[in-house]
């Protein structure tokens, strides 16, 4: 039981990164009806938001201290870090020590400013092309940006710890009555799974409860009807693109200290996240988010070492088995509508 | 008064049949003969295939590094590294029997099928007589098959699975890195005296021929001195998250975590097993501990502090204070401004091994520079007096115990050498069960064309 509990849990922080990628994914299909392949590269790209400021902040000049030596016998070069000379040691360790929540003040501008820039600078030019075209296009700047961080950070993972008050980890079996060291649960992914439930909701009542969200829901439901009533429908996806990345860009920020960020980390994602999508519903943002969170538990369940005892590599292919299932039964996926993609 | 029945005509005879006899592989495979990719000009090029991207590309371009330090020393460029103290002298700094060292480079992607085409390349299209470098066992394996194939030597970089000099050996294939047996035989005596005989272990291992072979030999190993072991469990390589495989871990009633991960893995599950308290926990009135079996320094940076004490196995490292290691990092350090990691090390040695057999045997024929590597004994390339032996062209040295640096003074002090455990602890029949028993083979040399 406290097994089963325990990769409930696990299944949520994994879900809640799917959730939002997918909700992202599914913002631009279905504002502006692109398959963003690029969407993968945009979380990775919000993590090394969290990389960079960790970077920024342990920035340092070299002292020369001659009375110890390096590896080759000189003497050796002492890293001093800027942040702790201007404003000493305590404040200047703690902003290095909460860099990664830090980040997410950054990674909101870069991330609105870089997707305003993609669709701009690159995927409007598609709107109009065969989804074929688009995928190609935005695969083709996924791999581009994959390159750029690798070429700028290495090929190796990067540690972006969680402040120090977070690394430790709950019991939270005995707030439920197993006992206790069953149930042990990081702080840090119970953190993520409340940021990410926060983003969920504040995108939802952000389309909601506004009036740019009223305005991009009908646009989405027709565009054409909107535009004709002398709303730049345009300008409005635009900025729903830059959202979106926005949110793509936190969930990466947020998930460094659970999964050290590497240039491919987008990539793994992607695949996932797609799945999400199609058995969620495309364009279904309840859907994306609903089906996020199936998907991640249950491919926490299917790690469990009694269901692989049963049915021996499950864990690899659980996903897919869920997906072919759902399209199965039901074709439009779990909240999908009809007219989207059916063209 | 003893008689001899030996006559000058007989011993005339036998001597000539004895001559005759000893130059054979020579005349059958010689220039006469002709081999793959014969150099013919003044030059003579390597090909270092090394994963330029995908998730080991970190030691790769450490690799590389290393590679082109070394055809600088053979070219006679800078300050000669572990020319200077290796105990064959046939090197001189003029390149490879008269010809100038090239190289090219491939891209292995860590992936077999993207490896063997880049290999293929480089002995179809750039005509390399030797292929050296890789980093990964699957890779490794699927490369030494090619280049037994072609007709090239393969000189492996970091291949640590029992099978590349195991059930998989091949007449062309020579490996200078240790393997996961010898981590095993040389990590369970530093366990036991540091955990204890009364241990129960939980395996996490990734689902590759690496992976498989060490968790079978640290099995072997730790039960042999008490250990029981709980369960073992494979995970996808590249699993990103693995607090799934790690969750179970908790109540299993394990009080060892042995990761049988490398790379970006290890660093992920390390720090996974870490975030979920493993190392703050305690099972059976132990403090619960984790055990890395096969570690490298670009690998430590990435785990940062969560490596901290925790033990695994080296096949060199640049702290070692012999005189070859000296002069290597010297040279490597002075060049890259940082020391060599055990990758960088093992492609080093493994370039200068080949050129030294070439030269020792007078010819880049495959068949007579792997004759000159059987049953090689050499020193000063950093790991003590070893043997390239014949039986498996598996060398046999000194394997390091390490581990995590608790007090780092440096960015590149991140693992501490516990124990340098001699050759004689970790050596085995070439027929021993876990490396194809009796029926694994070399099988002939084949100098191709």
């Amino acid at each position: 039981m406290d097994a089963i509990f325990l990769q409930i849990l696990n299944g949520l922080d994994k879900g809640s990164a799917y959730a939002l990628i997918a909700l992202g994914l599914t913002l631009i299909f279905g504002t502006l009806g692109v398959v963003n392949f690029a969407h993968g590269a945009l979380f990775m790209l919000g993590a090394f938001c969290a990389v960079t400021l960790q970077k920024l902040f342990s920035l340092s000049y070299t002292v020369i201290d001659e009375t110890q030596k390096d590896f080759l016998g000189n003497p050796l070069k002492v890293e001093v870090s800027y942040l702790e000379g201007w404003f000493g040691k305590d404040l200047g360790g703690a902003l290095a020590d909460w860099s990664v929540p830090l980040s997410i003040l950054i990674a909101i501008p870069i991330m609105v400013v870089i997707g305003f820039i993609m669709e701009r600078g690159l995927i409007r030019h598609f709107y109009k092309r065969p989804h074929a075209d688009q995928i190609l296009v935005t695969f083709g700047l996924a791999i581009v940006l994959q390159e750029i961080v690798k070429y700028f950070f290495g090929a190796n993972p990067i540690q972006t710890p969680a402040p120090q008050a977070f690394r430790g980890a709950l019991d939270f079996g005995v707030l439920v009555g197993f006992e206790p060291g069953a149930v042990i649960y990081p702080f840090w992914r119970l953190v993520y799974f409340l940021f990410a439930a926060v983003l969920i909701g504040a995108v939802f009542a952000f389309l909601r409860f506004t009036t740019f969200g009223m305005v991009v829901r009908a646009g989405m439901a027709d565009r054409e009807t909107v535009g004709l009533l002398g709303i730049n429908i345009d300008k409005r996806f635009t900025i729903m693109f830059g959202i979106a990345a926005a949110v793509a860009g936190l969930a990466g920020v947020m998930y460094t200290p659970i999964l050290s960020p590497h240039y491919h980390m987008g990539m793994d994602f992607l695949v996932i996240s797609f799945v999400v999508v199609v058995v969620g519903g495309m364009g279904s943002l309840p859907g994306a988010v609903a089906a996020g969170f199936l998907l991640g538990i249950l491919q926490s369940f299917a790690s469990m070492n009694e269901v692989k005892a049963v049915i021996p590599g499950i864990d690899q292919v659980i996903i897919y088995l869920v997906a072919i299932v759902i399209l199965l039964v039901r074709p439009r996926g779990l909240m999908g509508k009809a007219g989207v993609m059916e063209e | 008064m003893t008689s001899s029945k030996f006559t000058r005509r007989g011993l005339l005879k036998t001597g000539a049949a004895a001559g005759a006899g000893l130059a054979m592989p020579t005349i059958f495979t010689g220039a006469a003969w002709g081999f793959t990719n014969e150099p013919t000009g003044s030059t003579v090029t390597l090909g270092f295939n090394v994963p330029q991207t995908g998730p080991y590309a970190e030691e790769g371009m450490d690799e590389l590094r290393a590679q082109q330090l070394a055809v600088e020393h053979l070219n006679g460029i800078g300050d000669g590294g572990m020319l200077n103290t290796f105990s064959s002298k046939v090197l001189d700094g003029t390149g490879i029997l008269g010809k100038k060292v090239e190289f090219v480079t491939g891209d292995t992607q860590t992936k077999s099928d993207a490896a063997r085409a880049s290999a293929k390349s480089m002995i179809e299209k750039d005509k390399v007589v030797m292929i050296n470098g890789g980093s990964s066992s699957g890779v490794a394996i699927a490369v030494q098959g090619l280049c037994q194939e072609a007709g090239i030597i393969f000189m492996a970089g970091l291949t640590h699975s029992n099978d590349t000099t195991g059930k998989d050996r091949k007449a062309n294939g020579f490996r200078h890195f240790f393997n996961a047996y010898m981590s095993g035989a040389a990590l369970a005596p530093v366990l036991k005296n540091a955990y204890g005989t009364d241990r129960r272990a939980y395996h996490l291992t990734a689902d590759y021929t690496w992976g498989w072979t060490q968790e079978e030999s640290l099995k072997a190993s730790t039960e042999a001195i008490g250990w029981e072991t709980v369960k073992t469990v494979r995970t996808p390589v590249g699993a990103g998250d693995f607090s799934s495989y790690i969750a179970p871990v908790l109540n299993s009633g394990a009080d060892v975590l042995i990761l049988n991960h490398y790379g970006g893995d290890m660093i992920n599950s390390l720090t996974q097993a870490v975030q979920f308290g493993l190392r703050d926990k305690v099972v059976n009135g132990k403090n619960f501990e984790i055990v890395v079996p096969l570690y490298s320094e670009l690998m430590a940076a990435g785990a940062g502090e969560n490596i901290k004490g925790v033990f695994g196995s080296m096949n060199w490292n640049w702290q070692l204070p012999d005189a070859g290691t000296k002069a290597f990092v010297k040279s490597f350090g002075e060049k890259y401004g940082r020391p060599p990691s055990n990758s960088a090390q093992t492609c080093y040695v493994q370039t200068l091994l080949y050129a030294d057999a070439v030269t020792r045997a007078g010819s880049f024929n495959p068949c007579a520079v792997a004759e000159a590597l059987e049953g090689f004994e050499f020193d000063g390339l950093g790991n003590g007096p070893t043997l390239y032996r014949a039986d498996d062209h598996q060398c046999f040295k000194d394997v390091l115990v390490m581990k995590g640096t608790e007090n780092p003074t440096n960015q590149y002090d991140t693992l501490e050498i516990v124990e340098v455990t001699p050759r004689a602890q970790v050596e085995y029949a070439p027929n021993h069960p876990m490396f194809g028993g009796d029926d694994a083979s070399l099988g002939s040399c084949n100098a191709g064309a």
